[in-house]
């Protein structure tokens, strides 16, 4: 009896280890790359990878950045991934000054505009893209309230707003952090504040996640949602009832980037995909999603975004933004989140 | 002249002894390994720095400094206590109605009220939303207010919870001796007074536990909180912000070990619980048959009714919202959601790996477990070992997903850890699953287990029958509905589990409650509607097949229940 | 040599003794009663003698054999619970045939032996039927197939009668002593009802806070008590304050002298008892002994005799004598009436005052 015991847990033990060995070996070499790029960005990218370097095969692990930083940071002693490809430069900067990434200048980096890439030689990373943090307006929601569309920061202070927008928290979202380290290294200190405090009035809600906002707003859950734009373009080509704009102040941003893992066995072909990552062709396909690519020859046309994305990146001191993360969370959470009484 | 003392008796163990001793080991080895192991891993990093040096308290005494925490903690009492004194009372009617009333549709009753169960977590606040958001059809009910917030969790926790109440109550109820109440009839006590003199009492056991488990629940779960919450702040969700917003684990872990607190407080009231509980299904017992009273049972239709119905919209809404083009704008409806290509390239392959995880974790599990709960209530001395393994046992409750997963990634990816090898594979799914949701199935396995007359052991001992046979031949058939309901409880929580396999799946092992958080997160809140209905149905098949099973080969084991 | 001996047996549970230098045998083929009230201790003995909570200290041999520390799979006996214990999945034949399915019999040894039992209990056509499925009576005789069915040399019977209904336990008390008797297996029942133990028993053992109060025959128990805890406890009995005259002299309630056999100090306080039925009324002459006048202040009709409440003004005592119809009818007995009784000598028990005991 206790035999048949014994026996029936050798057998679960014997098929969890076969699961545990059951990763399929295929003759291509296996990339594990980290992303955070969009769930429906990764087949095409995925697809372009391939045809370029015929002797990779590309297996995403996609999450929202917080995730994805989380676990890459968490894994350190024994990195999972080969690559991490479409992160934001911030984390990804992070890895490199933990040195978790393996120094490598691809072929044609020389070729892209120098805020794209990390300086070091050679190079710890690379940029692809950049993002901007705008504002999304749902036209139907403002039609019935009778609201103007706002055109810049300032103008979303306007009580004709009031309960009206949803921005991302700065504790929960790094989306959320570069938007108001911008409007503090625009505005200034003490204006950038007392900005946030006038805002804070027209706040519903701070969301854990940077895409929420747009999405939200493309909704009509809330008429105005200040987050990512392309989150915020692609609602728009769905059909989503929402005007991006790029507020005349300047808007934070931040790149995605890629880096290749240091400490694990597939170097040797993830320095090819960086080479694409690099490449013209690569940046091609960044632009059909984003406003600002890497490459300067690249034409990036976006559908529904507006004009002037260039103009409107503010002078980001990255910097200053890492070394001052700490205070400036602590000080907006005492003046926004310890005392978040809900407002309803 | 003085008698010599008399010599002292150090017992011997039987084999028996040795047996469940051996047996009781082994689960202490794999909790510590698969519980406790990771967790002290991440816990750990609370008393260090980012640089990984020794700073004592330090951390515990910024976090306590932050204005945010009190606030966060008192909200999150609150909610769990108001969430836990609305679930528990309507989760024990229904119970009631369930097992000690004649209805009719009882198995449908069942069915629906296991529904929430069955769904990600996220699916109740989705839902909420489609109701009660800013464009929500019900919002003018909330008379301004806003869903989100502490309202807008509160009802989305109800509807999580509600089933993992219901289940140990119906559990708890659902053994009772018809001699108390024959007696109790006899002396004349009126129904109101049998309720609180003999129902109740019997069902002592179960609504602590069930008390303790929704309290912790509420407490541990973020999914609801991140996506209703708006500015309400939690527990939960400061972890959130430690561990993904800021990448600050080591804050993370503190927040961690005070969320800890309710798993110790529950570990002694179960102790406490345990030692007054009294076997109630001895082998005199007579199974109760509930009889037929026309103006309670008809109240308690309604009731479960209007219970029932209520969760039927919640997830009618969902499968509504899944089947929209563009809400709220073009209400027309179209399949296109479901086509999960179009918004993730691993398309319908999560749903299959997250349904082979599952019937690994709830057949593994349900064994596993049962059998582990045995061995800790029927053995023999060996005191230390198992309090020891009953307060691991008891540790997952409490053990919010994100920090066991995070515990398992520090643990496990370990290169020194020779376990590394299950790291990124399904099984570390499994495992961490099993471990996960180890509380609840083993309440359910004891509250079984305690029904059973006492003396089974005693008696099997004294016909030389060894232990594990009367297992096999008595404990395990009279347990089989307990055991099966182990198993659905196992399988429905693999299939929407989220916070602790979130950093543990790997590129081929992406699970579809995972598709469905990152599908809601990117926007396509029709496409993860639609996946999170696909959990539904897949989850709502294998109950039918389990309600299938109870109907005919179930039937046929339990005939003895008949009087 | 006995075939079960307990010498100097102590169980404790933390602080509290619940068995305090336990000593008994028991001859092979005894059906012996442990009997007490409630909390005494006899249960736990019990459970020691099968290993189910082993003894703090102290030796407990079976069959010559020290089995002091062997688990209960390694002792020999079958045993029977309040509770019955019957497996509610299994059938009859199946709970009765337990133990032996897993000696690796032949199967139609065991169905054999499993008919043979069940004959034996009075149930030859039951075997099919779930315990559920049976009334309390017969599932008491299942649970004592199941505890014969391996022949056990000792049986061990818990409180077996005590939650069935007073005629069914009647019957049950015969028909277990008679297949006792039959089978000649030893065998101890933990009781607290001193009816029980007094039919059935071939020797009681009264139990009280842990201690053994007496060991006996029932004639021993109700004829002879050891002590005022066992005259009280088994049976109906008077008990009265007095003090010693001197030798073969008490002094009872207020100043009556009477004869009585003793061996207390002149001067202590003692209790004298004496059972209903033992107290004298007829053939009472000038000169019988202890003679003194009573009043009946009460009759109680129990069927075949009468309980009567006496009370006498000198001495001052109340007390009840058992009258059979007969005599009533005899000496016309009726409330108010007053008549002569005697206390016999050699009936009068005495023990040490309420003070000392």
């Amino acid at each position: 009896m206790m035999d048949k015991m014994m026996r029936g847990g050798v057998a679960a033990l014997a098929a969890l280890a076969v699961m545990a060995g059951g990763t399929a070996l295929a003759q291509k070499v296996k990339l594990t790359a980290y992303t955070a790029l969009e769930n429906d960005q990764l087949k095409i990218f995925k697809d372009t990878i391939e045809k370029a370097v015929p002797t990779v095969e590309i297996s995403w692990v996609r999450d929202s950045t917080g995730v994805i930083t989380a676990r890459f940071l968490a894994e350190k002693a024994n990195p999972q991934a080969d690559i991490v490809l479409g992160l934001s430069g911030s984390s990804v900067a992070a890895f490199a000054k933990q040195g978790l990434l393996e120094p490598y200048t691809p072929k044609g980096a020389a070729d892209l505009k120098p805020v794209f890439r990390s300086g070091a030689n050679p190079e710890t990373w690379i940029g692809m893209d950049a993002y901007l943090s705008v504002v999304c307006f749902n036209t139907v929601e403002g039609g019935k309230k009778n609201a103007p569309k706002p055109m810049s920061w300032k103008d979303l202070t306007n009580p004709a707003y009031a309960g009206s927008i949803v921005m991302p928290n700065p504790a929960s979202s790094g989306t959320g952090y570069l938007t108001v380290a911008a409007w503090l290294q625009i505005m200034g200190e003490e204006a950038g504040w007392k900005f946030m405090d006038d805002l804070h009035k027209n706040v519903a809600v701070y969301t854990h996640s940077g895409s929420a906002p747009c999405v939200q707003a493309a909704k009509g859950e809330r008429m105005i949602g200040i987050g990512v734009d392309m989150r915020g373009a692609r609602e728009k080509t769905a059909g989503a009832p929402i005007d991006l704009i790029l507020p005349k102040e300047g808007a934070g941003w931040e790149m995605e980037v890629s880096g290749i893992v240091k400490g694990r066995p597939n170097v040797a072909a993830a320095k090819l995909v960086q080479d694409w990552v690099a490449s013209q062709g690569a940046n091609e396909l960044y632009g059909k999603y984003y406003a600002i690519v890497a490459h300067p020859a690249v034409k990036a046309a976006p559908p529904n975004y507006p004009e002037g994305a260039d103009k409107a990146m503010v002078k980001n001191d990255l910097d200053w933004m890492a070394t001052n993360r700490d205070r400036i969370l602590a000080e907006w959470n005492k003046r926004y989140d310890g005392k978040s009484a809900p407002k309803n | 002249m003085a008698l010599a003392e008399a010599t002292l008796v150090k017992p011997k163990a039987s084999s028996d002894d040795i047996v469940m001793r051996a047996g009781i080991a082994v689960v202490l080895i794999l909790l510590a390994l698969f519980v406790a192991a990771p967790l002290w891993t991440l816990l750990s990093k609370s008393f260090h720095n980012a640089d990984d040096k020794w700073v004592g308290l330090d951390n515990y005494i910024r976090y306590v400094s932050t204005p945010a925490l009190m606030q966060s903690l008192w909200n999150s009492l609150w909610i769990s206590l108001l969430t836990t004194a609305i679930v528990v009372p309507l989760a024990f009617v229904y119970a009631y109605a369930l097992t000690r009333a004649m209805l009719p549709g009882k198995a449908l009753f069942q069915a629906v009220a296991l529904i929430p169960i069955l769904a990600p977590s996220l699916l109740p606040a989705m839902s909420m939303i489609y109701l009660f958001g800013n464009q929500g059809m019900l919002k003018q009910l909330l008379g301004g207010g806003e869903i989100y917030g502490a309202g807008g969790i509160v009802a989305s926790q109800v509807f999580y919870c509600f089933p993992h109440v219901l289940m140990i109550l119906v559990t708890a109820l659902s053994m009772a001796d018809q001699r108390l109440y024959e007696a109790a009839e006899a002396l004349g006590a009126s129904r109101w007074r049998i309720f609180w003199t003999v129902t109740l009492p019997g069902a002592r056991y179960g609504l602590i536990s069930a008390i303790f488990v929704c309290f912790t629940l509420v407490l541990t779960d973020f999914g609801i909180a991140k996506v209703i919450g708006g500015q309400f702040n939690v527990l939960a969700t400061d972890v959130y912000k430690q561990v993904i917003g800021q990448q600050n684990f080591e804050m993370g872990a503190v927040v961690g070990l005070i969320l800890l607190a309710p798993a110790v407080l529950s570990f002694f009231a179960d102790r406490y619980a345990q030692k007054r509980q009294v076997s109630l299904l001895s082998a005199r017992a007579v199974p109760y048959a509930p009889k037929r009273q026309r103006g309670r049972d008809a109240l308690l239709f309604v009731f479960c009714l209007v219970i029932a119905g209520l969760i039927l919209v919640i997830i009618g809404i969902a499968g509504w919202a899944s089947l929209i083009k563009r809400w709220p704008y073009n209400l027309s409806l179209t399949l296109a959601n479901y086509d999960f290509e179009n918004f993730d390239p691993t398309g319908w392959g999560p749903l299959w790996t997250s349904l082979k995880m599952a019937a690994l974790a709830a057949a593994i599990g349900a064994i596993a477990i049962f059998t582990a709960a045995w061995l800790l209530e029927k053995s023999r001395g060996f005191h230390l070992v198992r309090n020891l393994v009953q307060f691991l046992a008891t540790l997952p409750m409490a053990v919010p997903g994100l920090v066991l997963g995070l515990g398992y990634i520090f643990f496990f990816n370990s290169p020194s850890n020779p376990l590394n090898f299950l790291y990124g594979t399904l099984a570390i799914l499994v495992i961490n699953t099993m471990a996960h949701f180890y509380t609840v199935a083993h309440v359910t396995a004891v509250t079984a287990l305690k029904q059973l007359d006492a003396e089974f052991e005693a008696v099997s001992a004294s016909l030389k029958v060894p232990l594990p046979v009367t297992f096999v031949r008595v404990t395990v058939p009279i347990c089989l509905p307990a055991i099966l309901d182990i198993f659905v409880y196992l399988f429905a929580n693999a299939m929407t589990t989220v916070s602790a396999v979130i950093f543990l799946y790997a590129a081929e092992t992406k699970l579809a409650s995972i598709a469905v958080i990152s599908m809601d997160e990117s926007g396509f809140n029709a496409a993860a509607a639609a996946m999170a209905m696909c959990i539904v149905f897949v989850s709502l098949a294998t109950r039918l097949l389990h309600l299938l099973l109870e109907r005919t080969v179930l039937a046929k084991l339990q005939r003895w229940r008949k009087r | 040599m006995p075939y079960l001996e307990v010498d100097r047996v102590t169980k404790r549970f933390g602080m509290f003794t619940a068995l305090e230098a336990v000593s008994l045998s028991i001859e092979r083929g005894e059906f012996v009663c442990f009997l007490g009230p409630s909390g005494c201790g006899k249960t736990t003995l019990l459970r020691a003698i099968a290993g189910l909570d082993p003894q703090t200290s102290g030796t407990i041999r079976q069959d010559g054999r020290d089995v002091s520390a062997l688990p209960p799979s390694e002792r020999d006996f079958g045993i029977v619970f309040q509770s019955y214990a019957l497996f509610p999945n299994l059938s009859v034949a199946d709970n009765v045939g337990y133990g032996l399915k897993s000696r690796r019999k032949p199967a139609a040894e065991i169905k054999a032996r499993v008919s043979e039992l069940l004959a034996l209990v009075g149930l030859p056509t039951q075997g099919e039927k779930y315990p559920a499925q049976l009334s309390g009576g017969q599932q008491q005789r299942v649970a004592l197939a199941r505890a014969l069915a391996t022949s056990p040399g000792l049986l061990l019977l818990d409180e077996p009668l005590s939650a069935l209904d007073a005629r069914v336990r009647a019957r049950l008390r015969g028909e277990i002593r008679g297949l006792q008797r039959r089978l000649g297996v030893t065998t101890i029942m933990v009781t607290h009802d001193q009816e029980e133990a007094l039919t059935m028993a071939d020797r009681i053992v009264v139990m009280n806070h842990g201690r053994i109060d007496q060991i006996g025959t029932p004639e021993e128990i109700y004829g002879k008590p050891a002590s005022a805890f066992v005259a009280d406890f088994v049976g109906s009995m008077n008990f009265l304050t007095g003090r010693v005259a001197g030798p073969g002299r008490i002094t009872l309630g207020d100043g009556l002298a009477i004869d009585c056999s003793h061996t207390m100090t002149p001067g202590s306080e003692i209790r004298v008892c004496l059972r209903p039925e033992d107290v004298q009324v007829r053939g009472i002459t000038e000169n019988t002994a202890n003679r003194f006048p009573v009043t009946i202040a009460e009759l109680e009709f129990l069927g075949s005799f009468c309980r009567a409440t006496l009370r006498a003004s000198a001495p001052e005592v109340t007390l009840t004598a058992d009258f059979s119809i007969n005599l009533m009818r005899d000496l016309n007995v009726g409330v108010g009436k007053t008549l002569d009784i005697a206390l016999p000598a050699d009936r009068l028990r005495v023990f040490a005052g309420e003070a000392a005991g």
